[in-house]
């Protein structure tokens, strides 16, 4: 089992994300949860949503304590305690930030790759919406899912110009992090996660 | 169809293939995206169902009890402080015995403030006289929802769907809609038999004296005793008709023989059904998940804890001043068993703490160590509170 916490704040699509990347891992038929934690229902607060992916029934209904990925859609949560706890040894954070890879792994000591999220979505969608250029820079990094997967549940979820536009995102933010950095096998987690 | 779904839109889906003739309902976290769903399918013209938008829980429920003593078939849905507000709806819908169905997304009740998932709301109305069925996960969430009408109908009696907020109604996984024509065949079109008529006019919450009061009271006991079978029998018909079971009165899961049962309700018991496929074959726990709260299977559980010597109960709610609420039930039910297994009560998860899989073994061990009849809260972090609150 494959478990992943995102990490946003209110407004930046942190549900969503969770609900897309889920729903990706449905459309080629694997098993799924996404769920989310509220703190104060409000624009600006932090928000935690959680992912599992597996090959067998998911059950388990708790929060993701140990996750092997880390998605953090504002660089400013890396400063709030607890937001990098529980990463599995081997583990990757994908940060949305204008800071580079290698100056975030030296200061964080984690295995970090930066993707400037908010730029590019600034740029293609005309506003700050990091969550879909992190889904499409995840699953290049990790390869947990094919694009095709995230083109899909993109397509469940928008229509017309907002659906091309999503996916030029995604074609730009794929191109922004290197294929295969963290390649994982979605079973070999398996043990981890149970014995967590 | 098999989709992925968030609960919420689900229970949405699931009251339409039901084909509701009226939806009274005012919004509160975390029970809102179930009306916001309902909402839309309404304005999409996938449902055709009268949606009354009213400015209460107190409201929603009287609409709801309205339209189903006119012979509609009336949902609504709430949580916590909704629940509450609505209480003395809910005792008159019951007392009149007036089929519907409510959804409660569980929430913990205030104060101090929670918007989270325990199951206190739904516990504080047990006694109000609807039947109460609690869900493990979105699959029986659905399956519940369509099985509750026709619950409702077959009893005339209001169902309670519980389903834990956030845990579920706002968890997306795969989930089986059934088809509209399954659906049909399973919930005909209704006729409330007392159903108010100007054809065939009749009283409905008329005062009753002390010479009538007793025996409403007496048969509307008996007519949720009487509704245990109803619930069995209904589940095993959505098996017949979709291949899949929502937990009747209460599942047993694991090895029939165990000396050590877990008991719980709601989507806990998800939790540790997984956890239970890893736990050592040495040490044989089994589940019993409880469904039916009202009326109370106490007969199955009976049946449940043959050859049980230590029973933990886990509930998601707090009676203060006693402690557990269905701890103390479960042990009235078993006291005049013999061999009757020794009952260790906790709460936990209340107000939305996570419930971590090392729950279940700390549940094991803290029962193992503590003493029969004792009741704790499991999670509870006493460094937290001064000297003297501990």
């Amino acid at each position: 089992m494959l478990e992943i916490r995102i990490h946003g704040r209110g407004g930046q699509g942190n549900v969503v994300a969770a609900y897309l990347l889920a729903g990706a891992a449905f459309e080629v038929g694997r098993h799924c949860q996404a769920f989310p934690a509220f703190g104060a229902e409000r624009r600006g607060a932090p928000v935690t949503a959680f992912v599992r992916i597996a090959d067998r029934l998911i059950r388990r209904r708790n929060q993701v304590r140990t996750p092997a990925f880390l998605i953090i859609q504002d660089d400013s949560l890396l400063h709030v305690p607890g937001v990098l706890d529980g990463l599995l040894p081997g583990g990757g954070v994908l940060v949305n930030s204008t800071e580079t890879s290698e100056s975030l792994s030296a200061r964080l000591g984690v295995a970090t790759a930066s993707i400037p999220a908010t730029a590019l979505s600034t740029e293609i969608l005309g506003r700050p919406m990091p969550n879909v250029a992190l889904l499409a820079a995840f699953l290049t990094a990790t390869g947990a899912l094919p694009h095709e997967a995230l083109d899909k549940a993109l397509a469940h979820r928008f229509k017309g110009e907002v659906l091309e536009r999503n996916r030029a995102l995604m074609a730009r933010a794929e191109a922004s992090v290197p294929t295969g950095l963290w390649s994982i096998d979605v079973n070999e987690r398996e043990n981890h996660a149970a014995g967590a | 169809m098999r989709q992925a779904l968030e609960g919420s839109q689900a229970i949405a889906r699931a009251v339409a293939l039901c084909r509701p003739g009226v939806v009274a309902a005012y919004p509160i976290t975390p029970q809102t995206h179930i009306v916001e769903g309902i909402s839309k399918l309404v304005a999409d013209g996938v449902m055709d169902c009268e949606l009354v938008s009213v400015e209460s829980e107190f409201s929603a429920a009287s609409v709801a009890l309205g339209a189903a003593a006119a012979g509609s078939r009336a949902y609504t849905a709430s949580s916590s402080q909704g629940i509450m507000l609505m209480s003395e709806v809910l005792y008159n819908i019951a007392g009149l015995r007036v089929p519907m169905v409510l959804t409660c997304a569980n929430r913990a009740v205030g104060a101090p403030l929670s918007i989270w998932n325990d199951q206190q709301d739904s516990m504080a109305v047990r006694d109000a006289g609807w039947i109460q069925l609690y869900c493990a996960d979105n699959q029986e969430a659905v399956d519940t929802t369509i099985q509750a009408f026709r619950i409702a109908e077959a009893t005339e009696l209001p169902v309670m769907v519980c389903v834990d907020g956030f845990v579920l109604t706002h968890t997306m996984e795969p989930i089986d809609l059934p088809d509209q024509t399954v659906v049909d065949a399973f919930l005909p079109p209704y006729r409330f038999a007392r159903m108010l008529d100007p054809a065939r006019p009749i009283s409905l919450g008329t005062l009753v004296d002390p010479g009538w009061f007793t025996e409403a009271r007496h048969s509307h006991h008996h007519a949720l005793l009487k509704a245990l079978p109803v619930i069995e029998q209904i589940d095993r018909d959505w098996q017949a008709a979709t291949g899949r079971a929502a937990g009747g009165l209460l599942e047993v899961i694991g090895p029939a023989d165990a000396p050590t049962a877990i008991l719980c309700l709601g989507s806990v018991a998800s939790t540790f059904t997984e956890v239970l496929e890893d736990h050592p074959p040495g040490d044989p726990v089994k589940l019993i998940k409880l469904r039916a709260f009202r009326p109370f299977p106490a007969e199955a559980l009976r049946a449940a804890c043959v050859g049980v010597k230590t029973l933990i109960v886990l509930e998601r709610a707090l009676s203060p001043g006693l402690g557990g609420i269905v701890s103390v039930e479960v042990q009235a039910t078993l006291a005049t068993v013999p061999d009757a297994p020794a009952v260790h009560g906790f709460a936990a998860g209340l107000g939305g703490r996570d419930m971590p899989v090392e729950l279940l073994p700390d549940l094991l061990a803290a029962a193992r160590a503590g003493r029969p009849g004792e009741f704790t809260i499991a999670d509870v972090q006493l460094s937290k509170l001064p000297e003297e609150d501990r």
